[in-house]
């Protein structure tokens, strides 16, 4: 039996994400120096490439929107996960909610379609919770069941409810959203005046992206997306700062140790997934907001980018919301501009190259070669590409996570339990 | 008594599991206020002519050998703990790719068909071997990237139909590629009919019927009887002992994606080369994920497999139906999502059952032992494999075919 010790340390110290590398700073000055970095290096490929697209306010709202469901879906991915039970089902989960919100939405407005969302997705969590820590059943067997069956209720659901609606809609969407959630902007800055606005058409190096930057996250901002931007801090203090928290995640390290301290596990990993159903659902809200009517196959994977943000993000809140952004950057950039997708070939060019550069001087000199090859290739392709067709750049965030996961997954730490079948007495 | 005691309860879960599903996929209904009964009659209803009944019975025939194929690709993965959730992308991106090669050469009958086959397997091979490398050299999880090598897939498919591949014409209602010539074709087996003096429906039944069958010979044979299956049913049930005992565990997972590639491969080619001989934009999708459903239900053995293959094909059937008599066809997607979750309950619940009998069949023969293992056995980390970037990774997999296994060791 592991000792009991081990668990409130295994959680508490802040572990080093998949930028860890840049080792002997503070996780805050790390981020902000990446971040930096990311800014600059894309500041520069736009004044290379001349896509404007790649740093507007525009598509950095759109990022900011589509960053928001992948992001939510990715902090209800924690919250199960760090109770111990693996959530391939949140895709299922956002499909449900997606399905609540628009049922919802249309007919009492987008507060409705808020809670109708969270409740559906909680159903979803609710099956999940019964089939995997009541009944045993395999975490990933019973999450990919969860995602069959919700694509299957949902359409029966719309069969059923909308194929004879007077308020519209059919066999694959709803009626549309009758009321929008109110909009936010941050006054003179980017409202009003506009003084980011300006400043951003100037199209100076690094001036007008830092601008167009600011103001896509300030202008115009639904309220639901400050909420779930404050969400991400909220899970940290709830899950690292409260004794709620060490219970949760003490399930998902050692169960039986937990057990042993007269933590009711069973019931811990149901609130985590209920949760987890819950902010998935609430992912699929947001989209149900962006288009302002729930689609069929809205969700389109987001939910398995969500768990992908979560590993890339070492199953913590700041490193999953980082993940969000990329793959919701991506996303954003892939719906606005195809040859901005292609400019961002360059971007990809230049990080393999500094990836190659530090392997070198760390003397691994075949991961070096390999970036260096991948480096190469991908500039290439920007050079003699001009504009992706339709086809393959909708799956770009597709992409950007796996070749996200394969260059981050190696320095990552799972809760110890994590997917692992637990039955009080039997560890 | 034995052998009876072992089918009875290896039938016990999957028949559990249907019933559970049909009633809870009733209350649903009634909930909703479809009137249950009224659905299966139409379901179950194969029509009056003699002529009817055998189409009816070759279209769940033709429905359940892709279901079949895509159910055996599913299980050879899960029979070594991996999740092979990409057999979607991999078959369809396979098909494509088979149906231009197919159209771009003119072979004498038998070569072709061949061909086909050989590229449509290695396309889905080397597809899934992205997946293997990745879990291999850099530790991502098998089922996140599978999964988005399905969206790549599907989107690659998507272009090269409406751009390279192209065949048809600018303004055609449906895109495709160009047709498959003539030697390319398989025929269909309904002389099978007139030698059993049954009538012979214009629908053709698949010949690809009897690739089937070798195949799932074969998988079976390579699975239970020789020593690649047996290190591959070794790394399934306990990875830290099967590579205690010299199986490569790397080298193993390459080997196993790339055999459960393969087979998914062959999953769009009955109705490729039976009847579209082009692959269109509305090819038969969801195969792949419903093959995940057909290999739970059968729990990863061929034979069970061919049985959920045809109990999946025969609810498929009837979405037309249902439709013609004004029911929503979704139900049908229903009580398959709604069996799917009930027979891994049944299935764990079973594989418990078993569990606890040989538990004390083990007290019997030996003096009970404190913590023998038995009941850990499952629990087991599998902390010597390559790092695992995401859930399910080897570890995660105890339940999974596993559950005679203990009865076995009682043989």
């Amino acid at each position: 039996m592991t000792s009991v010790a081990t668990i409130p340390g295994s959680g508490t110290t802040p572990r080093r994400g998949p930028l860890g590398r840049l080792s002997g700073m503070s996780t805050g000055r790390r981020t902000a120096l990446i971040a930096v970095v990311a800014v600059v290096l894309l500041a520069a490929v736009r004044v290379i490439s001349g896509e404007q697209a790649l740093t507007s306010s525009s598509t950095v709202a759109a990022a900011l929107l589509l960053a928001v469901p992948i992001g939510l879906t990715a902090l209800g991915g924690l919250f199960s996960e760090r109770s111990g039970v693996v959530n391939i089902g949140l895709e299922g989960m956002m499909i449900l909610g997606t399905w609540g919100a628009g049922w919802a939405g249309y007919q009492w407005g987008w507060w409705a379609a808020l809670i109708g969302g969270v409740l559906f997705g909680m159903l979803g969590g609710l099956l999940h919770a019964v089939a995997t820590v009541t009944f045993g059943v395999d975490h990933v067997v019973s999450g990919v069941a969860i995602n069959i069956l919700a694509a299957g209720i949902v359409r029966f659901l719309s069969e059923l409810l909308y194929t004879n609606n007077k308020a519209g809609g059919g066999v694959t969407q709803s009626p549309a959203l009758t009321h929008d959630q109110p909009r936010l902007s941050l006054p003179v800055l980017s409202s009003g005046p506009d003084l980011l606005g300006s400043l951003e058409n100037k199209q100076w190096f690094l001036v007008s992206d830092v601008a167009g930057v600011l103001r896509g996250l300030t202008h115009g901002v639904g309220v639901l997306t400050v909420l779930a931007v404050l969400l991400v801090p909220l899970s940290y203090l709830l899950l690292w700062r409260t004794s709620f928290g060490l219970r949760l995640r003490s399930c998902g390290e050692n169960p039986s140790a937990a057990d042993s301290l007269g933590v009711p596990v069973y019931r811990f990993k149901y609130i985590g997934v209920l949760i987890s159903g819950a902010l998935a659902g609430m992912g699929g809200v947001f989209l149900v907001f962006v288009a302002g009517i729930y689609r069929e196959n809205q969700t389109g994977g987001r939910g398995f980018i969500g768990l992908a943000a979560l590993i890339f993000g070492n199953w913590r809140p700041g490193g999953l919301a980082a993940g969000a952004t990329i793959f919701g950057f991506s996303d954003a950039l892939q719906l606005r501009s195809r040859s901005a997708v292609v400019a961002l070939l360059l971007a990809v060019a230049v990080g393999l190259l500094i990836v190659a550069g530090w392997q070198v001087t760390k003397r691994r000199f075949i991961q070096g070669g390999v970036a260096v090859v991948f480096a190469a290739l991908s500039l290439w392709l920007y050079l003699t590409v001009d504009v992706l067709p339709p086809g393959i750049v909708s799956f770009t965030p597709h992409v950007v996570t796996l070749l996200v996961l394969s260059l981050a997954s190696q320095r990552l730490r799972m809760p110890a339990a994590d997917g692992l079948v637990y039955r009080r007495g039997e560890g | 008594m034995n052998v009876l005691r072992r089918v009875g309860l290896s039938l016990f879960a999957p028949v559990l599991a249907i019933v559970v599903a049909l009633i809870i996929s009733s209350a649903v209904m009634a909930a909703l206020e479809v009137n249950p009964i009224e659905v299966f009659k139409v379901m179950v209803d194969f029509g009056t002519t003699p002529n009817q009944q055998i189409t009816a019975v070759v279209v769940i025939i033709n429905r359940a050998i892709p279901l079949f194929i895509a159910g055996l690709a599913v299980a050879i993965a899960f029979r070594m703990g991996l999740f092979n959730i990409g057999v979607e992308g991999q078959y369809r991106l396979a098909t494509i790719m088979a149906a231009a090669a197919g159209a771009a050469v003119n072979l004498p009958a038998p070569l072709h068909i061949a061909m086909i086959i050989v590229i449509a397997m290695a396309v889905a091979a080397a597809w899934a071997a992205i997946v293997a490398v990745l879990k291999v050299t850099r530790g991502v999880s098998e089922v996140i990237s599978s999964i988005m090598l399905n969206y790549v897939a599907l989107g690659l498919a998507g272009y090269l139909i409406t751009g390279p591949f192209r065949g048809s014409a600018a303004g055609a209602s449906i895109v495709a590629t160009t047709p498959i010539p003539q030697s390319g074709w398989l025929p269909g087996l309904n002389k099978i009919f007139d030698v059993l003096g049954l009538a012979n429906p214009p629908r053709q039944l698949y010949s690809f019927l009897i690739i089937a069958i070798v195949l799932g010979v074969v998988v079976s044979i390579l699975i239970n009887r020789t020593r690649f299956g047996y290190d591959l049913r070794a790394s399934g049930l306990s990875p830290s002992a099967a590579s205690a005992s010299g199986v490569n565990a790397r080298a193993m997972v390459i080997k196993t994606m790339l055999l459960s590639g393969a087979v998914a491969g062959l999953i769009g080619l009955p109705d490729l080369l039976g009847t579209t001989h082009q692959y269109t934009t509305d090819f038969t999708a969801g195969l792949g994920f419903l093959g995940i459903a057909v290999a739970l239900l059968g729990r990863n053995k061929p034979i069970g497999i061919a049985l959920a293959a045809l109990l999946f094909a025969f609810l498929d059937r009837s979405s037309v139906p249902l439709q013609i008599a004004n029911f929503p066809a979704s139900v049908v997607t229903i009580i398959q999502g709604t069996i799917v979750l009930t027979v891994v309950v049944a299935n764990e619940i079973a594989r418990r059952i078993a569990l606890r009998q040989a538990e004390r069949l083990g007290a019997q023969v030996v003096a009970p032992v404190p913590g023998d293992g038995s009941t850990g056995g499952g629990q087991g980390p599998g902390g010597d494999l390559p790092p695992d970037g995401g859930p399910g990774g080897g570890s995660a997999a105890p339940g999974m075919g596993s559950s005679d296994e203990p009865q076995g060791a009682r043989a």
